[in-house]
């Protein structure tokens, strides 16, 4: 019994968490959760053992494809990504219990039997030994998460987002197969360790890295190949988004530690690339979740902001391997996997909070909710302590790893590596926009008054829901708090994912501190809420001051456009936002008359993502243009074609013989 | 015994070609199916129970199978017999004849290793997937184009079976379901032209470019 | 264990113990201090300089009203304030005296702390379900966001002086201002700007915010309070007090000599926060409160000055 061992079975009991759904109605639900929480354990459990004690796992003898046997390896580099994976995957499951009922959604065997093949599929990348099993789990992960977005079809956006993620997940597939390609052929084995005899200076190498980077920047949600993340996130049901943000993008993530750590001397230009790319996504994304109306939009949106974070690290590890800063290695790769881990668990937290205010309240515009914290407290709390978490604030987990990524930057930027600094400044920028974007988001949907009937009339989520959201927050305080704990499971990780960089067990800058101060926060809070609690009793209660208007309402309230409208107003070159005025000249045809009485007017201000609308539809539109241009051969008849066929069938036997 | 067999198949071939009821068609391309079976027992290349079972898979699948998949179809759709072709029976038969011939003569000048220069096999193949492309291209139904496709399938297993000697059987099972997938499609692709156009003249298709 | 010999706990302990005094005792003496100026500007006798200590004192004895839209979140804000403003500044250094705690990288944590307090207080400010305090909200994220990047070039440029080898100690990076004043006093004298007006950005000061206007249209920090009262707004007042403390405590420790003696470093902390005070008072009489159209651009100049600063001293 060994650490493969522990996560094949992790991966058949996510793959037949379907079954008893399947087999009695109505077990379906605690089915799925018993199975998803048994892999997810056994996952953690695989992560933990095999970080100290990597183990293979191969499949049977009986080769399926020549020279070709399956394995399953786990080891340091995927510890973390698996530990994610399994927490994730167990809440994601417990909140499916209560979310994703048969009594309100009738295909609700087939989003479970999904559900498991993508747990499946992610725990097998994550912990696939070989190039082709890896890739053999990645299309069995895109392929479920496409039928997991498309679950609920019936409406035109679920569709479209569906779409949009199936044409991305193909180029993704598109450029790894290649790369994968190349990889057997400059190093003649599917091995991922057998990178790091090759000189990467050759061009086969660098282009064998650049598909690489594009399959993988792709699932991950790097930009330029983030378009997919915000529709699919916002169109699939919670629990599945919550597992898709947290753990499907770290795929992308794991397949360029994989990769870096297969090499023996990474090129300046890859972590410079990582590091650059990284630093652009964070700002970009949480710019366009500032101008974001919806709540799931904008949650994908910070994931985008995350993965950028993430990316800050582990380049900056990268180029620390290749010019020898030995503290960039270690801070930015121990950063960078535990905003992996963080991450993961305060966005799934953030997505279960959504869902659930989703399911009470009918609708995810933020401008239709409000006062929820009084309706449904538990998920406020949590939803609090998510938002607090990803803006990285004390004593949450968000704090502590970018605690650590600051600390690489300064230390590059120390050690002579000015680039740094633009990172740096990416950093600060994030924290900033996050902070004010998530006070947007948690204070207009869960402070203030209802500003629609839906939302008056919220109810609780349920227990299922309840225990996962609380669970899921006590982690991220846990970790927040219990740094040093984590600390050999960092050092140990970063190590395997930097190889041959001389990284020294040795304690991380000032964790005993960071938890310290976090405790700190907690007793101070505490005390001083006692206080004024005693101090409080018996006072007396009014309405909100309203300047003496006397009659306000609800919508007088501010929106959260409104709250955005100081800081995308500065940045509407970024958000090109689409506005549609009231002509305010018209009357009665009359266009140089203004109106003189008063009259309903609308006005509607949509940002869009630039990527797809000013980029990419302008350039497939210039494609379909040349398109038309062939429809000369088209005459629609079925036989023509099939005629075509056969003529360049005779032609090429025609050919051979010549 | 080998060229018997390949013999039988290019038989079969004519048989195909000339016949205008669909039941009759499906039955024959079935038995085609069986012959072409049977072959790698015939040839030698396979032996012992793994070969014993690969064709008895195959011949159940393409014999009994998929036709019945096709006669459901047929029996359901309440489909009348056959229209004439776009070229005429007479003309369909000749151009299999020409279509045989040539295969025999691409044959004889394709630079094949020694032990398969003589044979039928490659005059047999071409002709079938010729037979095979001439159902699809000339007749209008739906069904019979489906019944092309698999003649199609038979050609070129009749090229894999006989020139190259013992195909894995992953590749050998994973081809027979591709069979099978397809004719399942065709079948539902099938249907919803009968139930938009009320007939499953392809032709109507054409009205689906804008 | 060396730190137990009387020797060195002694001079420990009362630096430790000048520091907390500065920290928690000295806050509302400067509030006083600029109301005093701002009323010598305008001519007027202005409230006595305790002032501040006898409103919060009087409303920790007042009772209060809660307003029936809010939650618990309304009470965590003043909260939250105070105790992560005391504990920003238990982390800061005043001039010769060291801070009581300092860890590599502590410098994030005084930024995270305070980012935190204003985190509480925006949440505190939308739980009313007021639009006042929206806007309030609204505008102070802004303007924080804009703000960050001064402080952090700051940092950067003082840790660029620091050798090697030393950790990641906000005591340290400014104890390398003299060396960063001697290389480049330019590019000192921009980041001090940069600095200055982050202090003026952060506490609500003008020319960003009128602390002592009463159209709600207009308030940023004010506005957030609104409905707080009583107790409440006593935590609030103290807090904010200590927030301008440390922040301007972080500021003088560009300036500040270190001359090793505790006593005259006390005397030159000290004065040097009332000579602060001073000068934010005459800040405020000086000039009007900007539009606040113009505040962002403002910010965006801050910290493009502080790159300039980084620039200057990393080509010394």
């Amino acid at each position: 019994m060994d650490a493969a061992t522990c996560i094949a079975i992790a991966i058949a009991c996510a793959a037949l968490s379907s079954v008893p759904g399947g087999l009695r109605r109505g077990a379906g639900a605690v089915g799925s959760a018993i199975g998803l929480g048994v892999a997810g354990g056994a996952a953690v459990v695989a992560g933990c053992w095999g970080l100290w004690a990597p183990a293979t796992l191969g499949a049977p003898s009986a080769a399926l494809l020549d020279g070709w046997h399956g394995s399953l390896a786990v080891d340091g580099v995927s510890a973390v990504f698996l530990v994610a994976c399994g927490i994730v995957a167990a809440a994601a499951g417990l909140f499916g219990a209560g979310y994703w009922r048969d009594t309100d959604q009738p295909a609700a065997p087939w989003t479970r039997l999904f559900l498991g093949l993508l747990v499946a599929g992610m725990l097998a990348v994550f912990s696939a030994g070989d190039v082709l099993t890896f890739l053999i789990a990645w299309e069995v992960m895109a392929l479920a998460g496409f039928a997991l977005v498309a679950t609920q079809h019936r409406r035109s956006e679920a569709r479209a987002a569906a779409w949009l993620y199936l044409i991305c997940t193909r180029v993704a597939t598109l450029a790894l197969i290649p790369a994968a390609v190349l990889f057997v052929h400059l190093t003649g084995s599917l091995a991922w360790s057998s990178l790091s005899g090759v000189s990467i200076g050759n061009p086969a190498a660098m282009a064998m890295l650049i598909l690489f980077l594009i399959g993988f920047g792709i699932k991950a949600g790097i930009v330029p190949g983030h378009i997919w993340l915000p529709p699919a996130h916002a169109a699939a049901p919670s629990h599945v988004s919550a597992l898709m943000s947290g753990v499907l993008i770290k795929t992308g993530i794991y397949g360029i530690c994989r990769v870096s750590a297969g090499l023996d001397a990474p090129p300046v230009w890859w972590g410079g690339t990582l590091l650059t790319l990284g630093a652009v996504s964070s700002v970009l994304g949480v710019t366009w979740a500032l101008g974001s109306h919806d709540l799931k939009r904008l949650l994908a949106y910070h994931s985008i902001e995350n993965i950028g974070i993430i990316l800050l690290g582990l380049g900056l590890a990268l180029v620390g391997r290749s010019i020898g800063n030995e503290a960039m290695v270690i801070l930015g790769c121990a950063g960078g996997l535990l905003h992996v881990l963080n991450h993961a668990l305060f966005k799934s937290l953030l997505f279960l909070g959504a869902g659930a205010v989703d399911h009470a309240c009918g609708t995810r515009q933020l401008d239709r909710l409000g006062g929820l914290a009084r309706r449904m407290p538990v998920t406020a709390a949590c939803f609090l302590v998510g938002a607090a978490a990803i803006c990285a604030l004390p004593p949450f987990n968000g704090f502590v790893s970018e605690f650590l990524v600051y600390q690489g930057l300064f230390a590059a930027v120390r050690g002579g590596w000015g680039w740094a600094l633009g990172g740096l400044i990416a950093l600060v920028l994030t924290g900033g926009l996050a902070l004010a974007c998530f006070a947007k988001a948690a204070g207009v949907v869960f402070l203030g008054e209802p500003r629609s009937p839906a939302a008056a009339g919220a109810h609780e989520a349920g227990l299922p829901e309840r225990s996962a959201m609380i669970l899921l927050a006590g982690c991220c305080l846990a970790i927040g708090l219990g740094l040093p704990l984590l600390q050999p499971m960092l050092t140990q990780a970063a190590a395997a994912c930097a190889p041959g960089a001389a990284v020294a067990l040795a304690p991380l800058p000032a964790a005993w501190w960071v938890s310290l101060a976090a405790a700190a926060i907690i007793a101070g809070g505490w005390a001083l809420w006692r206080w004024q609690a005693r101090r409080l009793v018996g006072s007396g209660s009014a309405g909100t001051w309203d300047c003496g208007y006397a009659a306000p309402t609800p919508r007088m309230q501010y929106t959260a456009s409104s709250f955005a409208a100081p800081l995308t107003d500065q940045l509407h070159a970024v958000l090109l936002p689409e506005r549609h005025h009231p002509d305010l000249r018209q009357y009665d045809g009359n266009a140089d008359a203004v109106r003189l009485f008063p009259s309903q007017a609308a006005f509607a201000n949509h940002p869009r993502d630039p990527m797809l609308e000013r980029i990419l539809h302008p350039i497939a539109q210039a494609g379909a243009w040349l398109c038309v241009l062939l429809r000369i051969a088209h005459p629609g008849q079925l036989h023509v074609y099939l005629l075509y066929l056969a003529l360049a069938l005779i032609a090429l036997l025609l050919w051979s013989l010549a | 015994m080998v060229d018997l067999i390949l013999a039988l198949v290019m038989l079969l071939n004519f048989a195909l070609l000339g016949s205008g009821r669909i039941r009759v068609l499906i039955r024959t391309a079935a038995m085609q199916g069986m012959v072409i079976a049977a072959l790698p027992l015939a040839l030698g290349h396979e032996h012992g129970t793994r070969g014993v079972v690969l064709a008895l898979i195959a011949l159940v699948i393409k014999g009994f199978v998929i036709p019945a998949i096709l006669l459901r179809a047929f029996d359901r759709l309440n489909i009348r017999r056959e229209v004439e072709p776009f070229i005429g029976y007479s003309a369909s038969l000749m151009l299999v004849a020409l279509g045989t011939a040539g295969g025999v003569l691409v044959g004889r000048h394709l630079p094949l290793a020694p032990e398969h220069a003589g044979n039928l096999a490659v005059a047999a193949a071409l002709a079938t997937v010729f037979a095979g492309f001439l159902l699809l291209i000339t007749r209008r139904k739906a069904i019979t184009q489906a019944t092309g496709y698999l003649i199609l399938e038979n050609g070129i297993s009749i090229f894999g079976l006989t020139l190259v000697g013992g195909v894995p059987f992953l590749v050998e099972t994973t081809l027979l379901l591709d069979l099978v997938a397809g004719v399942f499609v065709m079948v539902i692709v099938m249907n919803h032209i009968h139930r938009a156009f009320t007939t499953l003249d392809t032709r109507h298709l054409a009205s689906l470019k804008e | 264990m060396t730190w137990l010999d009387p020797d060195i706990l002694a001079p420990l302990v009362l630096r430790i113990l000048a520091h907390l005094a500065v920290l928690l005792l000295l806050p509302p003496l400067l509030i006083g201090l600029i109301a005093k100026v701002k009323a010598f500007f305008a001519g007027r006798n202005g409230p006595p300089l305790l002032q501040p200590y006898y409103d919060i004192v009087k409303l920790l004895r007042k009772g209060t009203i809660i307003s029936r839209t809010t939650t618990w979140v309304f009470r965590l804000g003043p909260v939250l304030g105070l105790v992560t403003a005391v504990l920003a500044g238990l982390l800061v250094p005043l001039g010769g005296i060291s801070a009581p705690i300092a860890f590599a990288g502590d410098l994030l944590l005084v930024a995270y702390l305070l980012a935190l307090g204003r985190f509480a207080t925006i949440l505190s400010a939308l739980d009313t379900g007021s639009a006042f305090e929206g806007m309030g909200a609204s505008r102070e994220a802004t303007y924080a966001c804009l703000a960050e990047p001064a402080l952090f070039f700051g940092f950067v440029a003082l840790a660029m002086l620091l050798p090697q080898d030393a950790e990641l100690r906000l005591g340290d990076l400014l104890g390398m201002a003299p060396v960063g004043w001697a290389a480049a006093a330019g590019g000192m004298a921009l980041i001090t700007a940069a600095w200055l007006v982050v202090l003026l950005v952060e506490n609500c000061r003008i020319p960003f915010d009128d602390p002592n206007t009463h159209l709600e249209l207009t308030m940023i920090h004010e506005v957030m309070v609104l409905d707080h009262s009583g107790p409440l707004l006593g935590i609030i007042l103290y807090g904010a007090a200590v927030k301008f403390t440390v922040i301007g405590m972080l500021l003088l420790g560009l300036l500040l000599p270190r001359t090793g003696h505790l006593a005259l470093d006390l005397a030159w902390g000290v004065g040097s926060l009332l000579g602060l005070a001073v000068l934010v008072g005459v800040i405020e009489s000086s000039m009007a409160r900007l539009r606040l159209l113009r505040v962002p651009t403002l910010l965006v100049s801050a910290a493009l000055l502080a790159g300039f600063g980084v620039i200057l001293l990393a080509v010394r």
